[in-house]
């Protein structure tokens, strides 16, 4: 009789629930999920300062010294530092890389060119970003002109790790060092 | 004119259903796997700043964030600037050394994104970046905003 009751029973487990239950779950991670891309401008830090080690000397005409003060002024220069209006700090340091010997204040070739960037402890945040926003945009300005006039094509189309990028990237180095600062 | 309506009605009007959840399945398994589920409650106030020349950082599981801003306080009044990592405020900058060593000994390609509100001053990010450069690690990121045309 038991036996029976048992062969009546439907032995199969009803599949009909689980499309809802991945719906359910399905509408949670797509809730859930941030698809915003994290952006940025990419700097990469010199290592922490060695005691026993001097810095290597730098020609002055290398070294484009960039000074954000307090008051939200932008100095820059090779030499003398002068102040700068933000909307031309591009062209200035467009002229000093490029400059490949020409002028005897501006640096003797693209990629002994450093850039080097001082801060002060009241100097606004804003104002350090877009001076290094268009310190970014002269190198790309200058990376792309490499690249149109050796391969033809925009820097950004150029792949990632190909020889083409890194030949551009070698043209125009982004030596960019943040002085120490003061104590 | 009839001769059409009777092949029509002869067809079956179901959609087959019956693949549905495979599609929802896959569907569930592209976001759960695209999910960073771990989103740190903020502590501090940070309104972005805005630039043009960005680089997007494609490798979310590789950045550990820094955020600087005033302190939110009760009643939407905002406090003195603090640096905020993971889920709690740090009230000295040396902390941020052995905080960030460790988290570069688990990922030794970490990019440390800078969330700085944009009117706070510079000061305490020279004390970060001081604390990141002991710690080893150099790769930075100054969070920003894409910067409309025109704006």
């Amino acid at each position: 009789m038991i036996g029976k009751d048992r062969e009546r029973e439907d032995p199969e487990v009803g599949g009909a629930g689980m499309a809802d239950i991945a719906f359910l779950l399905l509408i949670f991670f797509l809730l859930v999920t941030t698809i915003d891309v994290d952006t940025g401008i990419g700097l990469q830090l010199p290592p922490a300062p060695d005691e026993n080690q001097e810095p290597p000397p730098i020609k002055t005409r290398n070294m484009m010294k960039i000074l954000v003060n307090s008051a939200g002024q932008v100095m820059m220069g090779t030499g003398e530092t002068q102040p700068t209006p933000i909307t031309q700090v591009k062209q200035k340091l467009k002229d000093f890389v490029t400059n490949r010997g020409q002028d005897p204040s501006l640096s003797d070739s693209p990629d002994k060119a450093i850039v080097s960037i001082k801060t002060q402890r009241e100097t606004p945040y804003k104002v350090y970003i877009n001076m290094l926003d268009e310190v970014m945009g002269a190198y790309a300005e200058l990376r792309n002109q490499a690249s149109q006039q050796q391969f033809g094509v925009p820097y950004g189309q150029l792949d990632d790790n190909s020889e083409e990028k890194q030949t551009v990237q070698d043209t125009y180095p982004k030596k960019i060092s943040i002085a120490e600062p003061n104590q | 004119m009839g001769h059409f309506e009777k092949k029509s009605a002869k067809t079956s009007q179901d959609v087959p259903t019956s693949a549905m959840p495979d599609v929802v399945f896959m569907l569930l398994i592209f976001f759960m796997v695209t999910t960073v589920l771990r989103e740190v409650t903020l502590q501090v106030q940070v309104d972005f700043t805005q630039a043009e020349n960005i680089e997007k950082i494609e490798q979310k599981r590789l950045v550990s964030y820094i955020y600087v801003g005033p302190e939110k306080l009760s009643g939407n009044k905002l406090g003195a600037t603090k640096i905020q990592i993971d889920d709690s405020i740090i009230e000295d900058v040396s902390a941020v050394r052995q905080l960030m060593y460790d988290k570069l000994r688990e990922e030794p390609r970490l990019i440390v994104s800078l969330r700085v509100h944009d009117e706070a001053e510079f000061g305490k990010v020279t004390d970060i970046q001081q604390e990141l450069r002991e710690a080893g690690t150099l790769r930075i990121n100054y969070s920003t905003k894409q910067e409309q045309p025109g704006g």
